[in-house]
């Protein structure tokens, strides 16, 4: 019998910025259903990986494929399906300004899904339900609330179109610890709630090892390591141990 | 020695460096300007994001515009008349003014306030957006910046300016009727009927085409500076700046190019 074909895959992928290699020949692959949180230290390459999964970058050499199929050269209504099928929690939350949170929430579905005000303000207001916030702050704008409820918000907007593939960029970067704790457990909830597919990046090993079935780290450009996200703390791999220990 | 290392090359490759960069520059604002004008024309459309951008482009530039005409039109009339003075030809300002209003200073004044005011906004609205991912977050959520931040604006400046222009063509001309009446002794009905029986429909025309082209001009600068800016807060002011700065030089050349056309005709 066949292996399974990949939600997820970086094949040979290559991409360089000034003439340097960023990603050298990079592998990795993710099974449908798991979480995979890809670990590495600052500027090793972690937020190209998720810009070229997202088609937001194109690769100079290799694919990214999602279920077996080649992103780079999508264009048009070949990427509105790949977006249609993701939710992406950016670094800084990246939420509109001059939108209201609710707003916010449900600006795929009022833009591009063609989905009324009325009936995109009741599943803005649900999706805000499943990340603990309430219909107090759907009137707010970003700018009137905290970085944690920003975060929250951002998830909300994420997964209000119930996607298929969930996207963490650095979901518990400049939280405090109590607050980075209550977003882990979100991203737990929703990711098991969808069944969906969850890749995220960060260098917070304690975030790692909670949202992740499986990790895999990033070190000059390639994957140095991929395991069990129970087998962190017992490889003897140099750079994980390295990184490990050194952010213990 | 060999021919690439001769020191007397650095000058020819500086200047063929520059050239290219410029070129370069030049052929992305081509392809910005198609991409957008595409997503202007065929649809999905966003009618009330054009909406908002048409208030703030037009509506809040409209004190603005109206202050600089009236005092230009002032300023041009109290010149004409001195000017005109030495040829014993006073009685031409009412013409020379409404003349000068329609076809140039109009469409240029309107423009060069909109360039200030509006390119550097949306330069430094865009590229606050860039610099916090809001672009790259509108796109994961199935919306393309193009139809939604680019397009409303150029349709709005581009349906604003002309508007705004014929606000400052009728604001100018009053300017130079306030002064000639009130210090020049002119009769107000005889100053005001020279005007409107001289005045052709085309040079009130020929400064509304230059307004929506210049409309275009200041929508295309500020989104484009805007959406390529990068390097955080600097890289936003720095955008903000060479919009403004890009538009202003672009309307002229344009306004140059133009008036050549129309004088022609």
């Amino acid at each position: 019998m066949s292996a399974p074909i990949p939600r997820l895959e970086w094949k040979a992928v290559t991409k360089r910025f000034g003439g340097e290699p960023v990603l050298d020949g990079l592998n990795l692959s993710v099974e449908a259903g798991r979480s995979l949180v890809i670990i590495g230290g600052s500027g090793q390459g972690k937020s190209v990986m998720l810009k070229l999964a997202l088609g937001l970058l194109r690769p100079d050499a290799g694919t990214v494929l999602l279920d077996g199929k080649p992103l780079p050269g999508l264009a048009g209504r070949a990427q509105r399906r790949l977006y249609d099928r993701a939710g992406v929690l950016f670094q800084g939350a990246a939420l509109f300004d001059s939108l209201t949170v609710w707003e916010n929430v449900a600006f795929r579905l009022t833009n591009a899904d063609g989905v009324s005000p009325a009936k995109a303000r009741i599943r803005a207001l649900a999706a805000l339900e499943q990340v603990r916030l309430t219909d107090a702050v759907a009137n707010l704008y970003p700018a009137e609330l905290s970085g944690g409820m920003q975060k929250r918000v951002a998830l909300a907007r994420a997964i209000v179109a119930d996607p298929d593939v969930l996207f963490f960029d650095e979901p518990t970067t400049g939280l405090d610890p109590v607050t980075a704790s209550a977003i882990n457990a979100l991203i737990v909830d929703q990711v098991k709630r969808l069944g969906c597919t969850a890749v995220s990046i960060t260098h917070d090993l304690a975030s790692a090892r909670v949202i992740a079935d499986d990790i895999a780290m990033l070190h000059a450009g390639a994957i140095v390591w991929r395991g069990r996200s129970e087998e962190l703390a017992t490889t003897d791999n140099r750079q994980v141990r390295r990184f490990v220990d050194g952010g213990a | 020695m060999t021919l690439a290392g001769a020191h007397w090359l650095t000058p020819v490759r500086a200047t063929g460096r520059l050239a290219l960069a410029a070129l370069a520059t030049v052929g992305a604002i081509a392809l910005f300007a198609i991409r957008g004008l595409t997503a202007m024309f065929i649809g999905p459309w966003f009618p009330g994001q054009a909406l908002r951008q048409f208030i703030a482009i037009g509506f809040y530039s409209l004190p603005v515009v109206g202050l600089t005409a009236v005092f230009t039109g002032a300023a041009l009339a109290l010149n004409i008349y001195t000017g005109g003075g030495r040829f014993n030809a006073e009685q031409i300002m009412p013409q020379i003014v409404a003349l000068g209003i329609t076809r140039e200073l109009g469409p240029v004044l309107a423009a060069l306030m909109l360039a200030g005011r509006v390119s550097a906004t949306i330069a430094a609205e865009i590229g606050a957006m860039r610099a916090t991912e809001q672009i790259d977050a509108m796109r994961t959520l199935s919306t393309d910046p193009f139809r939604y931040l680019v397009a409303p604006r150029m349709a709005a400046a581009m349906i604003a300016l002309p508007l705004l222009t014929l606000v400052a063509d009728i604001v100018g001309i009053g300017g130079g009727w306030l002064v000639a009446t009130l210090t020049l002794d002119f009769n107000p009905v005889v100053y005001a009927r020279s005007t409107v029986d001289f005045v052709e429909a085309w040079d009130v025309g020929s400064g509304l085409i230059k307004a929506v082209v210049f409309g275009f001009i200041i929508a295309l600068m500020g989104c484009y500076q805007g959406y390529t800016a990068s390097g955080g807060a600097r890289g936003v002011g720095r955008a903000a700046t060479q919009a403004m700065v890009s538009a202003g030089i672009l309307i002229f050349a344009m306004d140059y190019v133009l008036t050549t056309l129309f004088t022609e005709r």
